[in-house]
């Protein structure tokens, strides 16, 4: 006998991951600077991982209840305030082990067998496998350079996402940096209104935008109610590991992905809650200051990308610029500057249609290793 | 040119290049060079100094913080005690605090004993000076702003989603 055999469709029918693979090439290559790493280059703030060594101290290592505690519900519904979002700690919020995973939840909670889900592409690499793990049909949507990569309702139309059952929305966007403001978002919200869809708003870089503030489609009309919103502390707060994020939406909605997390994961990390609550509760200076240490870089990777000549349009948001390939291959462009410079990055085309001919350049990495890698850039392309 | 994001900057790196600065402010390297120069002249930037760890360097190198007490006089206010003890080359840093004590005094030498004499001699002596109390800096872990110790390594994925 062989597992081999036994695979089930659901898993067999989702390729191997794109960046699995460029994570193993950059693996073996020696003093590799990369600018392929999706997470924050800092810490969490000291005084949240002390929460955490205290709560641990404190003997805190039980479960808490499914949702999460009470307390930190009662801080995120109050934080979520400046996004204009306003959700009962009660029944409408709930706290995951990651975004991840309340993404997860939602699809799983949400989609049926056959039920179409929108993803707007570029987009990050998990939002297509999640749906046909629940046995959603993924309905790519390329956005576009000439568009900032934001989407619109014509792309949307150009898709056939009227059809569509579930809209996923990912903005500030991973892989491309790109952001949407309220007036973008408006066409969008008309389109889900008009063909009744659902969204599943990922606003996990909501804190990390450089120009302007946040703006979700949940605050829109008549979305509030055919929205669930996705954050977390990973980003903003430089917890990846700590696995910690939360979900929001109309109390029947929680109560459905509520009913999958209880079986699932029973209760998010409790060494993270604490640690996300003093987060919250304390570190809104030491986010300020990671946030403009990631706009002196975000300026200096745009000036120097325009410098080389390189298109890249101004990205406003998350940590990630997303610039043009010379000749468009990107893959062989990635792989050769991986070669020949020892600088790590990712193909555009490992997210999704749309991405194909751009690079994903994360500048969640020191100024120093910026500095070295932008020359190293420069070479690479002046050489070839 | 905004003139307090320039400050952050070179409080975090004063050795970046002008072009570097101006790619980081969005602003052009003209006017980072001006901001720069206004900044030296109006005596807000009063200088760029390397931050040492001494205990990774062989010479001698010794620390003290002093604390004084001073009697003040009719004649005599903490300006002219202070102008008079800034002018030693010894002292690095000379701060008017409040609490116990009037000033504290950072003195820099290549030995105790140099240190200490120098408190003694120089210091002490001072008529207003009624009381000295001197620390000498045993170890060093963080200075301005910078952890001594040898630093984490970055050790997160070398690619990520």
């Amino acid at each position: 006998m062989t597992f081999g055999d036994h695979l089930s469709e659901r898993v067999e029918q989702v390729p191997p991951s794109g960046i699995r693979r460029f994570f193993e090439l950059a693996e073996e290559v020696d003093d590799v600077i990369s600018l392929g790493v999706g997470e924050p280059d800092f810490s969490a703030p000291w005084a949240a991982r002390t929460a955490a060594i205290d709560s641990l101290e404190r003997g805190k290592t039980s479960y808490t209840s499914n949702r999460g505690m009470r307390e930190l519900r009662e801080a995120i519904s109050e934080r979520v305030t400046r996004y204009g979002q306003e959700y009962d700690p009660e029944d409408e919020i709930i706290v995951t082990t990651g975004a991840s995973e309340a993404v997860d939840l939602a699809f799983r909670a949400f989609v049926d067998q056959g039920d179409i889900v929108a993803i707007p592409q570029p987009s990050y690499i998990s939002y297509t496998p999640g749906a046909l793990f629940a046995g959603g049909e993924p309905l790519p949507v390329p956005t576009h350079a000439e568009d900032e990569f934001k989407l619109t309702p014509e792309a949307l139309e150009a898709a056939g996402a009227d059809e569509a059952d579930v809209l996923v929305l990912c903005y500030p966007n991973n892989p491309t940096g790109a952001v949407m403001t309220d007036d973008e978002l408006a066409g969008v919200a008309e389109f889900v209104r008009e063909h009744d869809l659902i969204v599943l708003s990922d606003e996990i870089y909501a804190d990390l935008r450089y120009e302007d503030d946040h703006a979700s489609i949940a605050t829109h009309p008549g979305m509030r109610e055919r929205t669930i919103v996705f954050n977390g502390f990973s980003k903003a707060y430089a917890m990846t590991g700590l696995r910690l994020g939360y979900a929001m939406g109309p109390s029947e909605a929680i109560d459905a992905m509520n009913k999958v997390h209880q079986y699932a994961m029973l209760s998010a990390p409790t060494t993270a809650q604490y640690a996300a609550l003093e987060a919250l509760r304390s570190c809104d200076d030491a986010v300020e200051e990671m946030v403009n240490e990631y706009d002196r870089r975000r300026r200096f990777v745009l000036a120097r990308f325009e410098e080389m000549g390189m298109d890249c349009f101004e990205a406003k948001g998350a940590f990630y610029v997303f610039p043009e390939v010379p000749d468009g291959d990107d893959e062989a462009f990635a792989e050769g500057l991986l070669e020949e410079q020892n600088v790590a990055l990712v193909p555009g085309s490992v997210f999704g249609s749309g991405g194909e001919g751009h690079l994903r350049v994360s500048y969640a990495t020191s100024m120093k290793e910026l500095r070295v890698a932008m020359n190293r850039i420069e070479a690479y392309v002046r050489d070839t | 040119m905004d003139k307090r994001s320039l400050l952050d900057l070179l409080r975090r790196d004063a050795r970046e290049s002008v072009d570097d600065i101006a790619r980081q402010l969005g602003a052009d390297a003209e006017a980072v060079a001006a901001a720069l120069e206004e900044l030296e002249a109006d005596g807000v930037v009063r200088g760029y100094q390397a931050v040492v760890d001494w205990d990774r360097v062989s010479d001698e190198h010794v620390r003290a913080q002093v604390e004084v007490d001073v009697e003040l006089d009719r004649e005599t206010g903490y300006e002219e005690i202070a102008t008079r003890i800034a002018r030693f080359p010894e002292v690095a840093t000379l701060r008017l605090v409040s609490g116990d004590y009037d000033f504290f005094i950072e003195v820099e030498g290549e030995s105790m004993h140099d240190v200490s004499n120098f408190v003694s001699e120089r210091i002490a002596p001072i008529p207003e000076v009624t009381k000295t109390v001197t620390h000498f800096v045993m170890d060093s872990y963080k200075e301005e702003g910078i952890e001594l110790g040898d630093g984490d390594d970055d050790d997160r994925l070398s690619v990520s989603p």
